[in-house]
């Protein structure tokens, strides 16, 4: 009987490694397409349209869910938005990578595997900076929406950012505090195990010395202590911070901002732009985030009738309002269509022949967005230069701070 | 002064562990079990109060009960699916098909509720006209002036806390059906003998640990108010950690545990380091253990040769 | 062949196992050079360190009996420090394989250190206390990786904790940068390796569980007492098992970080610890090949399944419980033996 088990369990196993090695074999011809309008995907052409293969990947289970699963849905809307134009149509492809480098160069593998041509390379800067030396390798042009580490474009000519970088942020925020006279005593709650965070953290400190701002307090959290803020909040308000910079994701920041006011504490609070989306949250009672300031790139109540467009669609096909990593992503997509419209690329140019006349176009276009106008890109960093928003939040929507 | 905000903070904190360390150690010390799934049923119940009082404007208790009552369901349905068939199977391997379990429901709770965070509502406060004449909700009492502040959140867990640990700790020792699950966790095959129907009892205690888990769920997020499909994953293991910091299958121990597992938690990262009190709650964990292996309160098996 | 029939069970077992691997490999890197899929081949190295993460584990669970929730700590430490020790002989050493190989062997060193350390305490408990201490050290290992910055210049190596003090000169890099992690590591992993450290670990473990001391392991696993009665030392024999489990998983760990090019601490959490500990009670507690074939089937399984879009983790779990079932769960299994010899009657089910 015992053998009997053993036997059993073996074969058990090796049919699921079978039935699973088989799958991996096809897996190319299934997925998450999301080309719903152009038609035609496997002549590369509909009504005499190039179409050209879009892949990306990023979180769309596990913790960092609500990131990818942003920028997915807005690549949607933009890719749908395209197809119905002239000019190239793009047939999207987005894998999950549950914000892990491993999964995500799987997830990488799995487009190469399916034809990808073009990319938004990873929304989180981890895996992004590690499929981006694959994308480097493969010469696939990439730009990613919100992957804002330098790694992610160091040393690789072929990938480039739509958000700011990680260190600009830090710079800015500083910069900014100094401009508007905000405070000079502030205090810092970052998250020590985020690269974001820590990235922000680093230059912030820096430029924030270099611009008479005294930092008197500087606390962290990291994964598994990030429900109970009391003690950060009391150290910032034990040394008497008018102001507390908070460079991370809206959902810590919530949890602060509650935490604040139920201590009696009401600084000013600054964010950056991973601060967006707070007024989105569900049932999140607005009047918190009340005088927050942010540098963002994205305005979703900004009155430009593509922004108003965007945000429309967006709001009746998920149900929430978008935030920045959905704007950036959207950005991209159209970024990639006028770069290839430019080129004049058509589908059956080689991936590096592609990848050269993108290169050539994003180094010299300017874009206008729903992020920015008058955007450049730096070829030899890939670095994106256009004005950051500083925006502050009056009545639940968000107002120009300058 | 600092230092007593910072111990209620710690308390208030601890308390939460200390609701679901009861589930976890109810759970295993009947059925010999880790059941890892027990903090995504905490989500789950979150989420159903959340709709129940969100989307379908019921009172708040009528939300407790919806998600106690769904919840006490969603535990029998895993028990008889997932736990069932393998009771004489090595616990290990119920171990990892509690983990099944857990991505299982992680993974569902995306699909169904999506990832957007939902913000908790705060079931505990009352209205007050604050000191600018406006209406403003107060969630906490003051005492000195201000200095010190409790949230009505921790009062109640707290109440919540030891009335759950003094109904489980009579049920199970006065009961009929509590003396069955003791029965059961200290010789399965004897009380099956003694006539007890093991299986009905282990599968009681799955429903009883889950309908705490709805409670603890709504407790938890009314403290930290941030719903996502990953909720419960990180407090479920703190949990599990304050459940054997105090005694594992003890209930007293787990509401110790609980309580001391925030405190030191807090209290590490106010005096010494906010980066590394992560490490310095395990550690902590480690040195107890090593003075006393079977935790603060749990009991020490003698083995016989 | 007649030689194989007359070979005693183990011996037998342990041959085939060998023989399996090393078909495997042949096969795998002949159809890698012939239009093998890209999301294959990308796995292929990843698949070795997990293979040889679960072997290692399975030597604790299996082989030792005691449940360790914190394999993964191990793996950071090999990780760190195999990549440390890469990216320091990047000049020295111009052959990538020798470089690889430094770094298995610098990895397993360290996490052996460490695992020598760690089993003083934990191995003095029991059960689920030693399985809660070993989740503790697994914590306490990544939150140091979160808070460690690592340099490197023309002085040799500078180390600070918390923040970076590490003052490079001109020319210096900081290799370990706190929660960034390592970043623009040089991918010197390869199949080849992989294969190689898996032989190596799976003949370290075959000859230790058949050796005296492996026994005296198994011994302790069956009956502690009576194995304390005839003499075995507990804390020797535990430790032995424990610390080569854990310069395994260090090996592991060096191969699988440079196999990316960048890798952070958080990577090896509690979660990764588990998904190990899967492997290895899927594969059979004890049962090394077991062990393997788990560990590449699950981390085949959630690449096959991405064509089943937004249900693929859900469809994973489902498969991880049905499986678990399946060969744990004597109703189901005799469902499944009723069916399996007569393949055609699948619909008339019960």
């Amino acid at each position: 009987m015992k053998r009997m088990k053993k036997t059993l369990a073996l074969l058990l196993a090796a049919v699921l490694c079978l039935g699973a090695l088989a799958a991996c074999g096809d897996s190319g011809s299934s997925g998450a397409t999301a080309n719903t309008t152009s038609g035609g995907t496997d002549t590369g052409s509909a009504g005499g349209n190039p179409v050209f293969k879009l892949g990306g990947t990023g979180p769309l289970t596990g913790g960092a869910a609500i990131y990818g699963n942003a920028v997915y849905n807005a690549a949607q809307i933009a890719v749908e938005e395209i197809n119905a134009l002239d000019g190239v149509h793009f047939e999207l492809k987005f894998e999950d990578d549950q914000h892990d480098a491993e999964k995500a160069v799987n997830a990488y593998n799995a487009l190469k595997d399916w034809g990808m041509q073009v990319s938004i390379s990873s929304v989180t800067s981890k895996p992004a900076e590690a499929t981006s030396v694959e994308a480097y390798n493969d010469r696939v042009f990439s730009i990613t929406p919100s992957a804002s580490s330098t790694a992610t474009t160091e040393g690789k000519d072929n990938v480039f950012q739509m958000c700011f970088i990680d260190p600009a942020q830090g710079t800015m925020a500083a910069q900014t505090i100094a401009r508007l006279n905000l405070s000079n005593k502030v205090a810092v709650i970052w998250k020590n195990d985020d690269v974001y965070s820590a990235g922000i953290h680093e230059t912030f400190l820096t430029e924030a010395a270099a611009q008479g701002i005294e930092v008197v307090s500087d606390t962290t959290f990291a994964d598994g202590s990030d429900t109970d803020f009391s003690v950060q909040i009391a150290d910032a308000q034990a040394k008497g911070a008018e102001l507390v910079f908070l460079p991370m994701y809206y959902q810590p920041a919530s949890l602060i901002f509650a935490q604040a006011r139920a201590a009696g504490y009401a600084p000013v609070w600054f964010g950056v732009d991973g601060m967006d989306g707070i007024l989105t949250l569900e049932g999140f009672d607005t009047s918190l985030a009340e005088n927050v300031y942010l540098l963002t790139p994205f305005n979703a109540w900004g009155t430009d009738a593509r922004n108003v467009s965007f945000v429309e669609k967006y709001q009746q096909r998920f149900g929430d309002v978008p935030n920045q990593f959905a704007a950036d992503s959207y950005d991209c997509v159209y970024a990639l269509k006028q770069a290839l419209d430019a080129a004049g690329c058509t589908p059956d140019m080689s991936n590096a022949d592609i990848c050269s006349a993108m290169l050539a176009q994003f180094t010299s276009m300017t874009f206008d967005g729903l992020t920015g106008t008058g955007a450049t890109w730096d070829g030899a960093t890939g670095r994106v230069s256009k004005n950051p928003l500083v925006v502050v939040i009056r009545d639940g929507i968000y107002v120009a701070a300058d | 002064m600092s230092f007593l905000s910072f111990l209620i903070s710690g308390i208030s904190l601890g308390s939460i562990y200390a609701i679901i360390a009861l589930g976890y150690t109810m759970v295993y010390g009947i059925a010999k079990m880790l059941n890892f799934a027990h903090g995504d049923v905490i989500m789950v119940g979150a989420y159903i109060c959340f709709y129940a009082v969100g989307h379908f404007h019921l009172p708040p208790v009528v939300g407790v009960l919806a998600a106690m009552a769904l919840c006490t369901v969603l535990g029998r349905v895993i028990e008889r699916l997932a736990y069932k068939p393998l009771r004489s199977a090595p616990s290990l391997a119920v171990l990892i098909t509690a983990i099944g379990v857990s991505y299982f429901l992680q993974n569902a709770a995306l699909l169904l509720w999506t990832s957007n965070p939902k913000v908790f509502p705060n079931f505990f406060g009352r209205e007050a006209v604050g000191p600018d004449g406006q209406a403003q909700l107060l969630t906490g009492v003051e005492l000195f002036g201000g200095q010190l502040r409790i949230s009505y959140v921790t009062l109640v867990t707290i109440v919540v806390c030891l009335v759950i640990m003094g109904a489980l700790s009579l049920f199970i020792s006065r009961s009929k059906l509590g003396k069955a699950m003791r029965a059961c966790s200290e010789d399965k095959d004897a009380a099956r003998l003694m006539g007890i129907n093991v299986d009905t009892t282990i599968s009681l205690t799955f429903a009883i640990g889950s309908g705490l888990a709805a409670v603890a769920g709504v407790l938890l997020c009314s403290a930290y108010p941030t719903l996502v499909p990953t909720t419960g994953s990180m407090p479920g293991i703190k949990a599990f950690t304050a459940a054997v910091f105090g005694g594992i299958g003890s209930i007293p121990g787990a509401f110790l545990g609980g309580l001391l597992l925030g405190v030191i938690e807090i209290l590490s990262a106010a005096y010494i380091s906010t980066q590394l009190s992560n490490a310095i709650v395990f550690a902590v964990l480690i040195v107890v253990l090593l003075v006393k292996p079977t935790g603060l309160l749990g009991k020490a098996i003698r083995e016989k040769v | 062949m007649e030689k194989l029939k007359n070979m005693n069970k183990t011996t037998r077992r342990n041959f085939l196992t060998y023989a399996f691997v090393i078909a495997a490999y042949i096969i795998l890197q002949l159809w890698a050079g012939a239009g093998m899929k890209s999301s294959l081949r990308g796995m292929l190295v990843s698949i070795c360190a997990y293979v040889v993460m679960a072997v290692s584990l399975n030597l604790t669970v299996g082989v030792l009996g005691e449940l360790s929730l914190g394999h993964a700590g191990f793996m950071s430490v090999g990780a760190f420090t195999g990549v440390t020790a890469a990216v320091a002989l990047q000049n020295a050493v111009a052959s990538a394989p020798l470089r690889l190989a430094i770094a298995m062997v610098v990895g397993a060193i360290f996490a052996a250190i460490i695992g020598f350390l760690i089993g003083i305490p934990v191995l003095r408990l029991n059960g689920d206390y030693l399985a809660i201490v070993t989740l503790a050290f697994g914590e306490i290992i990544k939150t140091i990786f979160n808070n460690l910055y690592v340099g490197l210049d023309a002085k040799g190596f500078h180390i600070s904790l918390l923040e970076d003090r590490t003052q490079l000169l001109e020319g210096g890099k900081l290799i370990i940068a706190g929660p960034m992690g390592i970043g623009g590591i040089q991918k010197i992993a390869s199949f080849t390796g992989g294969a190689i450290l898996v032989l190596l670990c799976l003949v370290v473990i075959f000859n230790l569980v058949n050796s005296r001391a492996g026994r005296a392991i198994m011994a302790l696993r069956d009956n502690r007492i009576a194995a304390e009665s005839v003499g075995i030392s507990v804390t020797k024999y535990k430790m032995m098992a424990f610390v080569t489990s854990a310069a395994m998983a260090g090996a592991a760990g060096a191969l699988f970080a440079l196999n990316y090019s960048t890798i952070v601490a958080n990577k090896f959490d509690f979660n990764t610890s588990i998904l190990v500990l899967v492997f290895v009670v899927l594969g059979g507690l004890g049962n090394m090949f077991g062990s393997i074939v788990a560990a590449a089937a699950l981390t085949i399984l959630p690449e096959a399944l991405r064509g089943s879009d937004k249900y693929r983790m859900l469809i994973y779990a489902v498969v991880l419980i049905l499986v678990m079932l399946g060969t744990n769960s004597p109703r189901v299994r005799g469902f499944l033996e009723k069916l399996l010899p007569r393949r055609g009657g699948k619909k008339e089910g019960v």
